[in-house]
């Protein structure tokens, strides 16, 4: 039966049957399983035959992780704009204007305050859809205004990030970015209030190399694509095919990068915990 | 000195060997070449002026790489006294890309650190193109905790073409080292310059570069890709790096502008390369004005006034 194998549908066709939103039924990336839609979206969009975790919009995962009805959004109106007047095929400027169109987004992160287990906290939570989640201006003055916020409202942070890197059509203003954050996680650790992240794939570059490594816990969802420098780039710079699993949560687990790899299904339940160790009241057995 | 000249610079170049072999001609007997001498002089100051008041920002690239550009321990060698290096980051390894120590800066003991670039093929695979490991930037945030400790300044001088992407720097955590110094730079309660002194490669720069001031030599660029790797992603072809330089705008006179630097540090005309001596003292002028400034500030103002200033930089509206 050689010659039936090949005509396996390519790659491009099946990401488009994902993103169909009238589709009935999904075929899983990994194990390539027909799935039930309706049954993978009850299952937070992970796959009931093999548990691969489907990427999911910021939206939904905030639905996922929010007690219900309390999330409010805050600086949605903090937009990008072109700082450097960047022109490669496409000028940034319709970039932009395009991925706002796509998305319903002004930038690759949505901030809000909302409840976790009835524990108010500061949450982002970045879009890939939005130019790949990359970090710009607008991108690190959100995350950076929302680590304020925590530190004015006494509140914990958690951080999901999702992001191909920099976003080179601003230069070094978006490394600017990663300083930024990172010196306004700095105040709020000396607070002493927590801050978790939790990378999911792909987590990579200036935001790796920021916020998302610098949790008081670090979490991954199974198989997220984690590192510094892209897999390409690295294979390019040593010349030798990247080993089985390499920059996967797994890997990072293995190498002493994170904390714990989650399972989607058991995000909201282990912040939750983990908030409760940090912030509620002991409670005596038995006093 | 072997002299390496980048293309741009080569009819300068040029015209220097001819007054050079005249002059020998002179001094070995009696022709009189003075006049063509001093034609020849005005000829290469001119083009000189040519060429290097209005350089590309690729042009600008090629000198910050420049092969004979004065590299860290050179400035150290010219700025400072009684260096002694201090190795490791004593958990892993001693990162030979990356070098600290102790110094004196005219008299006062500074905490010195930066990425060292190789001159010879030997050297140059010692220090890893300049390349840092995770172990790199620990040794750098241990170096400069223990400046904190005993309140010491610390002066960085970067020059890197980037992290180095490689597997053992994933494995150890490169993302985490980056982000970790710069967590704890931001809030060290001594003075902190940072000089780009050639390639201000991306990360690798920025976990070094988390300054009170950051200063910029005139022909130093800084970045947060290189111009090849911005090329091959934006236009799928590397030989476009020289458009990249220009569309990212990566030169000190762009980076002053966007607000990113505080001050661009002159050069010798046609580059540092050209008078390593001249570079340093030029850089030494600017860095102790700036010492004195921040040295008089108590370590809470030194804090806010780090964390502030990165916290105005950015370009966004709000709709």
């Amino acid at each position: 039966m050689e010659w039936f194998k090949k005509i396996k549908p390519k790659v491009r066709v099946r990401e488009k049957k994902v993103k169909m939103p009238e589709g009935l039924w999904v075929k899983c990336d990994a194990c390539k399983e027909i799935v039930y839609k309706q049954e993978l979206e009850k299952n937070l969009n992970v796959c009931p035959k093999c548990n691969f975790h489907f990427r999911i919009s910021a939206w939904q995962r905030i639905e996922q992780l929010a007690d219900p009805g309390t999330f409010v959004e805050f600086d949605q109106g903090v937009a990008s704009l072109d700082p450097l007047g960047f022109k490669d095929s496409k000028r940034y400027k319709d970039r932009i204007k395009e991925n706002v169109e796509k998305t319903g987004l002004n930038e690759a992160v949505i901030c809000g305050e909302c409840q976790l287990g009835g524990f108010p906290i500061q949450m982002c939570v970045m879009e890939f859809a939005f130019l790949g989640g990359s970090m710009a201006s607008a991108l690190g003055e959100k995350i950076t205004r929302a680590i304020e916020r925590s530190i004015e409202r006494r509140m914990p942070l958690v951080i999901v990030s999702i992001s191909g890197g920099a976003r080179m059509q601003e230069g070094v203003l978006s490394l600017m970015q990663m300083a930024k954050a990172s010196a306004a996680l700095a105040k709020l650790s000396e607070q002493g209030l927590p801050f978790i992240s939790v990378c999911t794939d792909p987590t990579t570059g200036g935001v790796s190399a920021s916020y998302a490594m610098l949790g008081d816990l670090i979490f991954a969802e199974p198989r997220a694509l984690i590192g510094f420098a892209g897999p390409r780039v690295i294979e390019q710079t040593i010349l030798q095919k990247l080993p089985e699993g390499f920059q996967r949560a797994e890997f990072l687990l293995e190498h002493g990068m994170l904390d714990k790899i989650v399972d989607r299904r058991d995000l909201k339940h282990t912040l939750v915990q983990s908030l409760k160790f940090f912030l509620a009241e002991p409670v005596e057995k038995g006093a | 000195m072997m002299y390496q000249a980048v293309d741009f610079e080569r009819p300068i170049v040029e015209i220097e060997k001819k007054i050079e072999e005249l002059r020998i001609i002179a001094n070995g007997g009696g022709m009189d070449v003075d006049e063509e001498i001093r034609r020849l002089e005005k000829k290469a100051r001119r083009l000189t002026r040519d060429v290097y008041l209005k350089l590309s920002r690729w042009q600008r690239t090629l000198l910050a790489r420049h092969p004979t550009r004065p590299y860290m321990l050179d400035y150290v060698g010219l700025m400072c006294e009684g260096f002694i290096e201090l190795h490791g980051d004593r958990a892993f390894a001693d990162d030979h890309a990356m070098v600290g120590g102790m110094a004196w800066f005219e008299g006062i003991p500074v905490m010195v650190i930066g990425q060292q670039k190789g001159r010879d093929t030997k050297d140059k695979v010692y220090r890893n193109f300049g390349m840092a490991h995770p172990e790199g930037y620990r040794k750098a945030l241990r170096l400069m905790k223990l400046a904190e400790k005993y309140g010491r300044p610390i002066l960085t001088l970067i020059d890197t073409p980037g992290a180095y992407p490689g597997i053992g720097a994933e494995e150890r955590g490169q993302a985490e080292a980056i982000a970790r110094n710069q967590f704890e730079m931001a809030t060290l309660r001594v003075p902190l310059i940072a000089a780009i002194i050639g390639e201000g490669g991306s990360g690798g720069a920025l976990a070094l570069g988390v300054g009170n001031r950051v200063l910029m030599q005139e022909n130093a660029i800084y970045s947060v890709i290189s111009p090849e790797g911005c090329a091959s992603i934006l236009w799928r072809d590397t030989a476009k790096a020289p458009e990249a330089a220009e569309a990212m705008k990566i030169t000190a006179q762009d980076l002053a502008e966007l607000g990113v630097v505080d001050e661009i540090v002159r050069e010798p005309m046609g580059g540092a390369h050209r008078d390593h001596k001249r570079a340093a003292s030029l850089l030494r002028r600017v860095i102790r004005r700036h010492l004195r400034e921040l040295m008089a500030m108590s370590p809470e103002e030194i804090v806010a006034q780090r964390i502030d200033k990165y916290r105005q930089i950015g370009v966004y509206e709000e709709i």
